[in-house]
């Protein structure tokens, strides 16, 4: 049996349904995510798990015991919060013997607790500090620390890196990994943020509208999506809509508005005449000057109407002869060339069968 | 630094008057009654003159001898403490709940609480304090109440006016806005998600408020303290017309010396006393709040 049950839980505001009857499973030691964009619940979700707030229907089963009737003191779940929210009258080490004092363990046995709370987060030394003397990576840790301290059976983070810069972030995440395998707690993370998402997960719910919109690997949600949505969300995503002209052998043709017919690896049972969509990552596209030679399957014609040099990649923004854009991503090459292509260039854009990948509508 | 030097003249043009304002009816006045406190008192009131007929020069420590070797002085000033010491507690203790209340509820009926607490401020002083007098008197239902009461069990009745009890109650009352509006103001700014994070860590309500709330409040309890300890401690109004003959506190003291006793010299000198006091207790009370407050500073 899986270590935490949401069970069909809905959580209505009003006439919203902010969760809407998600149902999801977490393994013990797992690193599982809840993403999403602002407003599709994952938050909501977390504060049910912590216990702040509590479902309108279903339940919430963490090892096979109903947490209903537990207010959030009394869960063993604890939350890294946004805001860290460190007590600022207290010093680290305060902070972090903190939900010790409450669990009643004993003074005699708390200063190698808290120690090793501290080394796990790489915050030996510190102890003494106040939390306004710390950066907000530092914070962060403990933060981290203090809801590690007394081993809670699953750790829940709430954005817990979003207030860090882009090049702490990186460092934070990798921290985090180790820290998971380390610790072998499970962690319930809630962000909006995919590459965080895809880089720190072992599994992903990507949540909408209270929903749960697909539920699987970091690898599969990228390159399988589910949905419109999922492939729209993560990452950049050319989205080729158009109705099947004729599926045989695993491949359909879709005659898509603006760029033509296109060829697409696709389920079996795709019937002619049922409308479908090719999600298309930017980098399945091959740009060129002109066809190459071995073509494959698909091609169009487009000029390049805008270019993002992006150091080490250029996003090529492209429209086509009919009127449709697409994006297709080039690496920059070693020799330091900075860019292939100029506004105005004509280019042919290219990408095999098996490119995309194909979903019902 | 020739850019900054416009700024000078104008911190001086914004703070000059109300500085002005200060020197010229706080720190003369006291200036001048530290001086006549070391001046011997004229035969009418007032101050003897500086220069004696026989040419000797009127500077004396006649009224603070006067002060260290009566006895009662002190048990006055000890009474003053402590009726100030308990309104503060008093104070606290009520209006701690209160501006929890304030601070918790939805913002637009914070401001209407809010208005409703200095409520009180917009009739007269002293009007209140004869209300008192008559929700204390003994034919009103408070009084009744309690003799009845007590007459159940054969107790004589009591007066509930004029009383150190008059006295505490409407010194609680009087000064309550003023420890309400200074907590109010810091438990507003508290952080919702530190009660969150408390209670997500094993807090239940008690220790969060122990723990959490009251610590991060110690500012605001300090600012309520000075804000009602200080006037409570001068007040004469009070016990002039609510308190007993043993209700004498250090403000009757010194208003007896200037109108009554026209002892100008001795009313001096426990105004000086009073002041230095209150001084005393209001840095202690800062000191102790800034050690407080640097812990909470820039959480």
């Amino acid at each position: 049996m899986a270590l935490l049950e949401i069970q069909g839980v809905t959580r209505r505001f009003g006439d919203f349904a902010a969760v809407d009857d998600v149902s999801l499973a977490v393994e013990s030691g797992e690193f599982f995510t809840l993403l999403g964009p602002s407003g599709c619940g994952k938050t909501t979700l977390l504060r049910m798990i912590a216990g702040f707030d509590l479902p309108d229907a279903g339940r919430i089963v963490l090892d096979g015991r109903d947490l209903a009737a537990s207010p959030p003191e009394r869960r063993p779940v604890r939350t890294v919060f946004q805001s860290y929210a460190l007590f600022p009258h207290m010093t680290v080490e305060g902070n972090v013997a903190f939900p010790l004092q409450m669990a009643g363990v004993p003074a005699s046995g708390m200063a190698a607790k808290i120690a090793g709370a501290l080394e796990d987060v790489r915050l030996t030394g510190f102890g003494k500090r106040m939390p306004h003397e710390l950066s907000g990576g530092q914070r962060q840790r403990v933060a981290l620390a203090r809801a590690l301290v007394t081993h809670p059976t699953v750790l829940l983070l709430d954005e817990p890196l979003a207030a860090l810069d882009a090049k702490l972030r990186e460092e934070m995440q990798i921290e985090l990994i180790n820290l998971q395998k380390e610790v072998g707690i499970t962690f319930v993370y809630v962000t909006h943020d995919q590459t965080e998402a895809l880089a720190l997960s072992h599994r992903i719910a990507v949540m909408n509208r209270g929903r749960v919109e697909q539920l699987d690997e970091p690898s599969r949600i990228y390159g399988q999506p589910a949905t419109r949505f999922v492939a729209d969300f993560i990452g950049q995503c050319n989205l080729l809509s158009g109705p099947v002209l004729d599926c045989s052998g695993g491949v359909a043709s879709l005659d898509v508005d603006g760029v033509g017919v296109i060829r697409a690896a696709a389920p079996a049972a795709v019937a002619r005449g049922a409308r479908g969509t090719v999600a298309l990552r930017p980098e399945k596209i091959r740009i060129a000057a002109s066809v190459p030679a071995g073509s494959p399957d698909n091609h169009v014609r487009g000029t390049v109407a805008d270019l993002l040099y992006m150091g080490d990649v250029t996003v090529y923004k492209v429209g086509t002869e009919r009127g449709a854009r697409l994006e297709a991503l080039l690496a920059n090459s070693q020799s330091g060339r900075a860019q292939f292509f100029e506004v105005g260039d004509a280019v042919e854009m290219s990408w095999a069968v098996d490119a995309g990948h194909y979903l019902a509508e | 630094m020739d850019a900054h030097r416009p700024v000078s003249w104008r911190k001086w043009a914004v703070g000059g008057p109300p500085l002005a304002y200060l020197v010229v009816f706080f720190a003369i006045p006291t200036l001048i009654m530290a001086a006549a406190s070391f001046r011997s008192p004229g035969e009418f009131g007032g101050l003897a003159p500086l220069v004696g007929e026989d040419g000797s020069l009127d500077i004396t420590l006649e009224s603070y001898v006067r002060l260290v070797e009566g006895t009662v002085y002190l048990e006055v000033f000890v009474k003053s403490i402590a009726y100030a010491l308990v309104t503060t507690l008093a104070c606290l203790a009520l209006a701690y709940p209160l501006a929890v209340l304030i601070a918790q509820s939805p913002r637009k009926y914070r401001d209407l609480m809010l208005l409703l607490v200095i409520l009180p401020f917009w009739s007269n002083f002293l009007i209140r304090i004869y209300a008192w007098m008559i929700i204390l008197g003994p034919n009103a239902a408070l009084a009744k109440a309690i003799n009845g009461v007590r007459a159940v069990f054969g107790a004589e009745p009591v007066s509930l006016l004029f009383s150190s009890f008059a006295v505490l109650v409407c010194l609680v009352y009087v000064h309550l806005p003023f420890m309400v509006l200074p907590l109010y103001a810091n438990l507003e700014k508290h952080d919702r998600a530190l009660l969150d994070a408390a209670q997500d860590l094993g807090a239940n309500a008690w220790r969060r408020f122990w723990r959490i709330t009251f610590p991060l409040s110690l500012p605001g309890v300090y600012a309520g303290a000075a804000l009602v300890f200080i006037p409570a401690l001068g007040i004469f109004a009070i016990p002039d017309i609510l308190g007993g003959p043993n209700d004498t506190l250090i403000g009757n003291l010194i208003k007896q010396q200037f109108l009554e006793t026209r002892d100008w010299p001795f009313g001096s000198v426990l105004s000086i006393v009073l002041t230095v006091a209150a001084l005393a207790l209001a840095g202690l009370a800062a000191w102790i709040g800034r050690r407080g407050s640097a812990e909470v500073a820039r959480a």
